[in-house]
């Protein structure tokens, strides 16, 4: 990484003795005039140099391997192998019919919604709940981000164990022992969801919640002054003031939650154990990146990798235009 | 990974803004704030014990043996048994743990160190100096922070392997030592706190641009920094999917470490696993209960312009 350093600070001495005092003898004026130059330079460049490494990484490991996917996608491509020749639109003409990356579509979007409109929902709550006179403000508000700071994996692993089977798994003891019969966590499909899905709100409500809370904040008071005096109840004032002046920032993390959960692969890949990117054994929770690991890694299929990972790329493109284009009709409407 | 887009791409306050008495503390113009009633502090202890459980739990099951990840009502005291088990995930030999620690260590440290300094560079010229383009190059990096790069994985694990850096510890450093969230959130902090007049005066003292770079722009960063440096630590040392795409086994981070035990196709052994996991959070609860105000402030501060 020391080669990518190097091209970017010009030396810092460079016109650092260009100052105006007026010299008498010729050899002075030539190194003032130098210096006159070498800052002029350094004016017109070093902007260039400075914005350069931002814009030469990110070009390289960033924009390059996005495009090049499209080309990937169009190719016969094998780990091995390498580029096999080209495929046309083969690959997409077998991910149009391909049960799996329908399945894997379906898991994908399945989980973000149940995950998302509860997560969002318990957090206007919490907010709502911290949004008052208590006594420990600030400890409460650090634990409501405590989860989001943890390492994904590491929780992962923990709330796995939390599902377990039926021997192992908390969850289960508990309903074992309150009589219950115990869940097939990873066997049911709509169960192995509910599973992610908590270890997925475990980590983001309390973000969330903490983002509506400072919006809620910058609620003026007297609104809600106005709305006491005209007898309205909390729950009336909640639903009808708090939520109608917060909906932009609550598209703004519905947004987010898009993007992030378009792409959710950790917490199901650890949740399936040996398992790895199969998502249970009828793929009952492999989601769409997940697939794009199975094909590149377990079948080094790297062309049709390619092809999936696109479409899930104009997906997220897709539901965030949505989104935006949401924003900005309630924008106008208020 | 994620974290770059889960932070509001909006600028911080300027410092002064930032010491306002916490609400929720009696007194001054907060009095008409509502009271807590019993209901909330049932419902924040609630949450309290909800976000902690899972964290503690991992501690208590790492201090035990494995039968204790199975035992109900939940173990919640600590045992004895840590130090075996961490001697026992040191001398994994599928694990790796020993060189997952220090390739994380490694490659988060230089990540942070590296984002906050291109970043800040960045942020500086695009907010401060004069250049053809300026407008266009700040709106590409707006628009390269909602682009989900990680999506080009396949791609670039072709680059990769081109450049021969498949299973090599560069690969998790160099493709993130930029970020477009933090060029804007240096930029914004800059256009806030550096008044042009101290450029102006630096010019003329006959600096040049890295000069007033050094001396004058970066020491009144350094509130950003270190929250840009943070999150940027934290989620590098968090990042799972493209280590476990490029790295091997025998070279991994610390989280693809934990995975290899979690992966075992034989009896899972959970006191093991869970200590990996605890070393897996620790240095991120650490930064949390040195900086956990700055990064609740930061969030705030983001939600508010959103």
């Amino acid at each position: 990484m020391t080669s990518v350093q190097h091209g970017a600070p010009p030396s810092p001495s460079r016109g650092a003795d260009g100052t105006g005092t007026r010299p008498p003898d010729p050899r002075e004026r030539a190194r003032a005039r130098r210096s006159q130059m070498l800052s002029r330079l350094d004016i017109r460049t070093s902007p260039y140099l400075f914005i350069a490494p931002f814009f030469l990484l990110f070009g390289v490991f960033g924009l390059f391997p996005l495009l090049y996917t499209v080309w990937v996608s169009l190719h016969d491509w094998s780990l091995i192998g390498g580029n096999e020749g080209f495929a046309g639109l083969d690959n997409y003409v077998r991910l149009v019919g391909d049960e799996k990356f329908w399945n894997a579509l379906y898991n994908t979007l399945g989980i973000f919604v149940i995950a998302v409109i509860p997560q969002l929902l318990l957090a206007l709550l919490l907010a709502d709940t911290l949004n008052r006179r208590i006594r420990f403000a600030n400890v409460f508000r650090m634990t409501l981000i405590l989860p989001y700071i943890t390492s994904i994996a590491a929780l992962a692993i923990v709330f796995s164990t939390v599902f377990g089977g039926e021997q192992f798994g908390l969850i289960n003891q508990m309903l074992t022992a309150i009589g219950l019969d115990p869940i097939a966590w990873r066997g049911d499909r709509y169960w192995s969801w509910t599973a992610i899905a908590v270890m997925i709100d475990w980590r983001w409500t309390g973000y969330n919640a903490l983002i509506y809370l400072a919006a809620m904040q910058s609620i003026p008071k007297d609104v809600y002054e106005a709305a006491d005096l005209d007898g309205a109840s909390r729950m009336r004032q909640f639903v009808q003031i708090t939520i109608p002046l917060l909906r932009p920032t609550i598209i703004f993390t519905v947004i987010i939650s898009t993007i992030g959960q378009m792409q959710l692969f950790t917490e199901p890949t650890i949740f399936a154990a040996s398992l790895g990117y199969a998502g249970g054994n009828q793929g009952q929770f492999q989601t769409v990146m997940m697939l794009v690991f199975q094909e590149t890694f377990n079948y080094q299929n790297f062309g049709y990798a390619a092809a999936v990972s696109w479409v899930l790329f104009l997906l997220v493109v897709f539901m965030g235009l949505i989104n935006v284009w949401l924003t900005s009709r309630i924008r106008g409407a208020q | 990974m994620t974290a770059t887009t889960t932070q509001p791409p909006a600028p911080p306050r300027p410092p002064g803004h930032r010491r306002r008495p916490a609400r929720g503390r009696p007194g001054g113009s907060l009095r008409r704030m509502r009271q807590a009633t019993p209901l909330t502090y049932f419902a924040l202890i609630l949450t309290f014990v909800l976000s902690v459980f899972p964290l503690w739990w991992m501690f208590v099951v790492a201090t035990r043996t494995t039968t204790a990840a199975s035992q109900f009502p939940p173990v919640l005291v600590p045992g004895g048994n840590f130090l075996n088990n961490v001697g026992r995930l040191f001398e994994n030999t599928s694990a790796n743990f020993m060189t997952g620690m220090m390739n994380s260590i490694i490659a988060s440290t230089t990540v942070a160190v590296s984002v906050v300094f291109f970043c800040s560079l960045a942020g500086f010229a695009l907010a401060k100096l004069r250049f053809k383009g300026r407008a266009f190059f700040t709106v590409a990096v707006v628009i390269t922070m909602a682009v989900p790069v990680q999506i080009g994985l396949v791609p670039l694990l072709i680059l990769m392997d081109w450049i021969g850096w498949r299973g090599e510890l560069p690969a998790v450093i160099v493709p993130f030592m930029v970020s477009g969230f933090g060029v804007f959130m240096m930029r914004q902090y800059v256009l806030q706190t550096i008044p042009d007049d101290l450029m102006e005066a630096a010019r003329i003292d006959g600096c040049s641009t890295f000069r007033i770079y050094w001396s004058v722009v970066l020491p009144a960063l350094r509130p950003a920094m270190v929250v840009l440096g943070l999150l940027t630590f934290m989620q590098t040392w968090n990042e799972f999917i493209w280590a476990l795409a490029v790295l091997t086994p025998e070279n991994p981070t610390v989280q693809f470490s934990i995975q290899q035990l979690n992966q075992s196709a034989f009896a899972r052994d959970f006191a093991l696993m869970f200590t990996g996991a605890t070393f897996a959070t620790l240095p991120l609860l650490i930064i949390f209960f040195v900086f956990g105000r700055q990064l609740v402030g930061r969030i705030m501060e983001g939600a508010i312009k959103a």
